[in-house]
């Protein structure tokens, strides 16, 4: 996963830099299915019991539970086969740690961005609030809508990139063909990505659960070009 | 201008069978029917939860003997609009101006009620007072019978941002890129 990073402020540290960079790869080293010697592998393989998980996993593990209810099963980090990848989760929140990361550090413009998501905060340094482009699904070269963010997080579900990575919990056997990307605009990039994620697998019906949530919006494309937006999305647009 | 009246009908008919539950002991009338499924797509609700929408139908209830009826309108389970058969006479000032309260009516998935608002004798507003809510498939019906979205046709921008949202990074383009580069690093 690409880590980015963007300050507009005038006084930058060059040391703050190594510090995000190294933090992201804690948390990959933490919760990448995809090593071998993660803690989220270990606990796969059953090797970790729950006392002896890390304070960080339990805190994740806990945020995925209340999720998965306040959505009624859409969201679920347990896989059809029984393991756990607690990515639709951990990359929003990660994220949203860095930027506090940069905020305790006294920075204020500057976005933090990976996978796809974003954290940004204050204005760019034409002093305009950070301008932020949601792909083309089906040209990822192109952009199709530019957003306007200041201290918002976007988090962007979709199938596009990598093949159907995202199923439906409820019915893990039927792939989600009939969206094929969702854009969430929440108060911070953890809250976007972990209903961006969820409402994705709900098909076409998340676009009215997001909307029926108080201080989220959301952008969402079919597999035919139309999107449908929530009825505050606009406020966002340049 | 038919469809004009015959809408006015439609809501105004619902109107009356909201009334008429009010004052008869009547059971549920509400159908449940399956969404209209939009052409180009041949299933796209998962299997095992159910997609429902509850939709007002033109029921077969009792009419008052001022109105007669001449017909007896079913209900119809295919996913189409409602279709009136014969419909009885409409009279200006039909209904008396208030709000009306429906019954609290399972519609399997919860309880459904509504509230009839009739100003200058005609129905003029139906507010859902309760809708199935507490169930996971339930959010499904919920967002049938919840507001209609906005839509556009997708449209390419020009590219003047700080950065773009998508569904991973522009790591496609960058494993490209270092595979090209890697091919020509091969001894």
């Amino acid at each position: 996963m690409i880590i980015k990073i963007e300050i507009a402020d005038k006084n930058i540290d060059e040391k703050i830099f190594d510090k995000i960079f190294s933090y992201f790869e804690k948390i990959d080293k933490r919760f990448s299915v995809y090593k071998e010697n993660s803690e989220i592998s270990k606990i796969n393989r059953e090797e970790l019991s729950e006392n002896e998980w890390g304070s960080e996993m339990k805190e994740v593990f806990g945020l995925a539970e209340k999720t998965k209810k306040e959505t009624n099963g859409f969201f679920d980090i347990r896989k059809p086969d029984g393991k756990y990848d607690p990515s639709g989760i951990v990359k929003g929140w990660a994220i949203r740690q860095a930027a506090n990361i940069f905020k305790k550090e006294g920075y204020k413009n500057f976005y933090v961005e990976a996978g796809g998501d974003i954290e940004a905060c204050g204005r760019n340094h034409k002093d305009k609030p950070w301008q932020i482009g949601i792909r083309n699904p089906f040209k990822t070269n192109e952009i199709v809508k530019k957003l306007s963010i200041k201290n918002r997080g976007v988090a962007t579900s979709g199938i596009y990139a990598r093949g159907e990575h995202i199923y439906n919990p409820k019915n893990p056997s039927e792939k989600i063909k009939d969206i094929v990307s969702l854009t969430v605009i929440g108060p911070n990039v953890y809250e976007a990505d972990r209903f961006a994620t969820a409402c994705f697998a709900m098909g076409k019906n998340g676009i009215y659960f997001l909307e029926s949530l108080p201080g989220l919006e959301g952008y969402m494309i079919d597999q035919n070009g139309i999107a449908t937006f929530t009825s505050g999305f606009e406020k966002y647009l340049i | 201008m038919k469809k004009f009246i015959l809408s006015l009908f439609v809501l105004a008919s619902f109107g009356f069978y909201v009334i008429s539950q009010n004052s008869s002991n009547s059971s549920n009338n509400f159908i449940v029917q399956t969404p209209i499924d939009s052409p180009n797509n041949t299933n796209t609700t998962p299997k095992n939860s159910k997609s429902v929408a509850i939709i007002p139908t033109i029921p077969v209830v009792k009419k008052p003997p001022s109105n007669p009826p001449n017909d007896s309108n079913q209900n119809n389970q295919s996913p189409t609009p409602p279709v009136i058969i014969s419909p009885p006479p409409k009279k200006v000032g039909l209904y008396n101006d208030g709000t009306y309260v429906g019954n609290s009516v399972d519609a399997y998935y919860g309880n459904v009620q509504v509230k009839a608002v009739i100003s200058n004798g005609k129905l003029s507003d139906i507010v859902f007072l309760d809708y199935p809510r507490d169930r996971g498939h339930s959010i499904q019906i919920n967002n049938y019978a919840l507001p209609i979205l906005k839509q556009e046709a997708i449209q390419s921008q020009s590219a003047n941002v700080n950065t773009v949202s998508g569904a991973t990074d522009s790591s496609g383009a960058f494993m490209d890129s270092l595979a090209s580069a890697l091919a020509q690093a091969k001894a």
